[in-house]
């Protein structure tokens, strides 16, 4: 966290640098266009090597992109100094537009699918396959060191072209994404001599056995960080053993569920130097021996800060625990079933918290204790642990989300899954924590009032957007007229992302956000009232987001076309649902923009407009 | 029950008909809540419709809308059924407390840890318990909780892990006294 924090300072002065040299250089063309120019503007009091050497500096896409607006010689410079690029969207533009662009990147991000794909809400064979931006790195970045995928879809031969194709591949960071099995692991794991990164995190993987851990050679020593906390089968752990063992420079480790205590105690042994440790299960029945045992090894582990897993926990080992606690920066308990007063006495020991993921099992008592020993808190995220079960009556409430907000003042994260809110509550939330930058509230009834006046909860949100000046991104629930849209238009000046379902009263809340929000980037709607007109507001505002995404709204097909049809450089993608008919409904609708045109691997039921 | 019954017109059996329900009222049964689960009130009807999302035809009111909560599907695979929702029976066992008329009877499933247990036990008899360690049982208090195990041995409540404890844990005995001390203490 503190390596981030530095990095953006040195960003922010770089920017600040950049600023000058900015209007330095306007400064400049204006005295070289102007009839009069003073001798002192002839030259630049910037020469090139300063010049490039600054920009190489920069690590900011967004700057880099700015950079590059600025004129001619700026955007060569700065394409010829970049070694990362991040593409949001990986329709938006094709692999050789980048590669022609940026010819020396040796980190890539990508990301695929709109987010809904998450929950189901996409097609399975979509798109978003990274085969062909392999194919061209292979031939134009022949030493790319790092990919990091999102949402892609990535077969196991594309897996071992990757591992064949790059000889300095370093790192392979894989989150949200489907279309490979272990095997592509394994090929991984074979092949690629200097991987220093394996993050395999979160993904639809076809289990084909723990085999692949094992296929890291004997010589292999190089892996910092391995995450397979979501690899479900058993692995060779004597080969898991080893490989932490050879690898002395492993700082992260995230191991599965199947890595019990005892076997956990013994990789620790060997890496007390890690910062990051995703536990397997928690829960063996140990001897009071193998418990103290445990407990001397997270004894010598003082760089933790970062710890997750805990699996099937057992509130009576958490003590084992405590001597790493007083380091913990952020403690992810969101698969762990703990009770109110089980998370209340491990808080107790995590004074330098400020990141917390629970699930909703600790009630908001959880929550007051949470509130009681967090001061530093500044994200919280609380996870429902039993989503689809309407019978149940635990859970958070508006009571917890209140508590937290009293005792962590410097809260500027927030996701809640709850089932009763009031306006009352979330006002007070945001009067206490005015820096929220991430706002995500999930009412899971869908279109639930203020359960104590039963009225709309547009006030809360309203308050959330007038209170919060830095707000970025913001998800909405709850019972919402278009007044709450209204807001958001009015207030939320800095947001970009904006998550909306089963909400508004007409087309005009829609219209509003559209026309209030400068920065808005992503708009993603599902089950709104929201038809044609909305959707033709946005006309000339969606080329400057990444994209909008509209499912079961009142869009129709004809309203698609139209905007097909003004907007050619935005995709307008309509996913049809079997048996529907050509001229109703548009049921699923996607549109980004891209320079890449319309793309060639959509299925059948993907229809480009 | 939907009123699909025909009656003979002239016997009016309706009538006579035995229901449930005022007098007057009818009794008309409404449909199936909506799969969807929109609020009742405003309930814009051009998005009714909504059912249609991919569920499949439902049984009565407990469908779910796709994706709703949003909640990714690896996190949904990711639970044991809570402790307290397991099915089959209770395991229930007789307590006794050492000077009280009759004796109660608890269901150790329902309690997740001693901590809860130890708690409801004081509560149920009004006493305290004190402080447990493992060296010294517990100590701050005349009561000692005691438990006869499948051997038929009576042992302090707190030495084993929880999950072989409610296992093996055949009746509970709060015992008083000196002979709770005699047990209590450094044996």
């Amino acid at each position: 966290m503190e390596s981030s924090k530095l990095k953006r300072e040195k960003d922010s002065q770089i920017s600040d640098e950049l600023n000058e040299l900015r209007m330095e250089s306007s400064e400049l063309k204006k005295a070289r266009d102007s009839p009069i120019s003073d001798e002192s503007y002839r030259r630049s009091s910037f020469p090139d090597e300063v010049l490039e050497r600054v920009i190489s500096l920069l690590n900011s896409h967004r700057d880099r992109s700015s950079v590059s607006l600025v004129c001619k010689d700026w955007y060569n410079m700065e394409r010829w100094s970049r070694t990362h690029v991040f593409i949001g969207n990986c329709y938006s533009v094709s692999p050789e537009i980048v590669a022609q662009r940026f010819p020396k990147i040796r980190s890539v991000t990508l990301k695929g699918k709109p987010r809904f794909s998450d929950f189901n809400l996409v097609p399975q064979n979509w798109g978003a396959d990274v085969h062909a931006w392999l194919v061209v790195f292979a031939a134009k970045y022949p030493f790319l060191e790092e990919l990091r995928l999102k949402r892609m879809t990535i077969s196991d031969a594309s897996l071992e072209f990757l591992a064949s194709s790059f000889p300095n591949f370093k790192a392979l960071s894989l989150l949200s994404c489907d279309g490979f099995s272990t095997n592509g692991l394994a090929a991984i794991a074979t092949h690629c001599k200097n991987l220093t990164e394996l993050d395999i995190h979160e993904n639809d993987i076809d289990d084909k056995g723990g085999g692949w851990l094992s296929c890291f050679p004997e010589s292999f020593t190089s892996l910092e960080v391995l995450n397979f906390a979501n690899v479900t089968s058993d692995i060779n752990f004597d080969a898991l053993e080893r490989l932490t063992g050879r690898c002395k420079s492993m700082r992260v480790l995230k191991v599965n569920r199947s890595i019990s205590l005892e076997q956990l105690q013994r990789l620790l042994a060997n890496a007390p130097h890690l910062t990051e440790l995703g536990t397997g299960s928690f829960s063996q029945e140990l001897t009071p021996h193998q418990y103290e045992d445990l407990e001397s090894v997270f004894n010598n582990c003082k760089n933790i800060h970062t710890l997750s897993g805990l699996w099937e926990v057992k509130g009576l080992y958490l003590p084992a625990l405590y001597p790493v606690s007083t380091h913990l920066t952020f403690l992810n308990l969101s698969y762990a079933v703990l009770q109110s007063d089980e998370l209340a006495k491990l808080l107790v020991h995590c004074p330098q918290l400020r990141r917390l993921w629970v699930l909703d099992t600790v009630d908001d008592k959880g929550l007051e204790a949470v509130g009681s020993n967090c001061p530093l808190l500044e994200e919280l995220r609380v996870f429902p642990a039993d989503p689809f079960d309407e019978e149940i009556v635990h859970g958070v409430t508006e009571a917890g989300f209140v508590a937290v907000s009293y005792g962590c003042p410097r809260l500027h994260y927030v996701l809640y899954f709850c089932r009763q809110m009031t306006n009352a509550a979330v006002t007070t939330v945001v009067q206490n924590c005015p820096n929220f930058t991430h706002f995500r509230l999930c009412i899971m009834t869908p279109g639930q009032p203020d359960y104590l006046t039963n009225e709309p909860m547009d006030e809360a949100f309203g308050a959330v957007v007038k209170t919060c000046r830095k707000l970025r991104r913001l998800s909405v629930s709850g019972y919402l007229t278009d007044l709450t849209f209204e807001h958001i238009g009015r207030y939320a000046k800095n947001l970009e992302t904006l998550s909306v379902a089963f909400a508004g009263s007409s087309d005009w809340g829609m219209q509003c956000v559209l026309a209030g929000c400068p920065k808005l980037r992503k708009l993603e709607i599902r089950d709104c009232p929201f038809g044609n007109a909305a959707l033709l507001s946005g006309l000339e505002k969606y080329e400057s987001m990444r994209s909008l995404w509209m499912s079961a709204c009142n869009v129709t097909m004809n309203g698609c076309r139209l905007l097909a049809r003004e907007m050619p450089r935005l995709n307008v993608e309509v996913m049809k649902e079997e048996g529907s008919d050509d001229d109703g409904r548009a049921d699923k609708v996607y549109v980004y923009r891209s320079i890449a045109g319309r793309r060639r691997d959509a299925p059948s039921s993907v229809l480009t407009l | 029950m939907e009123g699909s019954v025909a009656y003979e017109n002239d016997l009016n059996l309706k009538a006579t008909e035995l229901r449930l329900g005022l007098p007057g009222t009818d009794e008309r049964e409404e449909q199936p809540v909506r799969n969807n689960k929109r609020p009742l009130q405003e309930a814009d009807e051009k998005c009714g419709a909504n059912g249609k999302s991919d569920n499949e035809t439902a049984p009565p009111a407990k469908a779910q809308i796709v994706g709703w909560p949003p909640i990714r599907s690896y996190r949904k695979n990711s639970f044991q059924p809570k402790k307290s929702e397991s099915e089959g029976p209770g395991i229930y066992v007789k307590v006794s407390m050492d000077g009280a008329p009759y004796l109660r009877k608890i269901d150790l499933k329902v309690y997740t840890g001693y901590p809860e247990l130890l708690q409801a036990l004081e509560n149920m008899f009004k006493f305290t318990i004190g402080e447990y360690s493992e060296r010294e049982g517990y100590k701050g208090s005349d009561y000692v909780p005691t438990y006869e195990d499948k051997d038929g041995d009576w042992m302090l409540v707190g030495d084993v892990p929880w999950e072989m404890f409610i296992t093996s844990c055949k009746r509970l005995r709060i015992m008083k006294g000196s002979e709770a001390k005699g047990l209590g203490c450094g044996v």
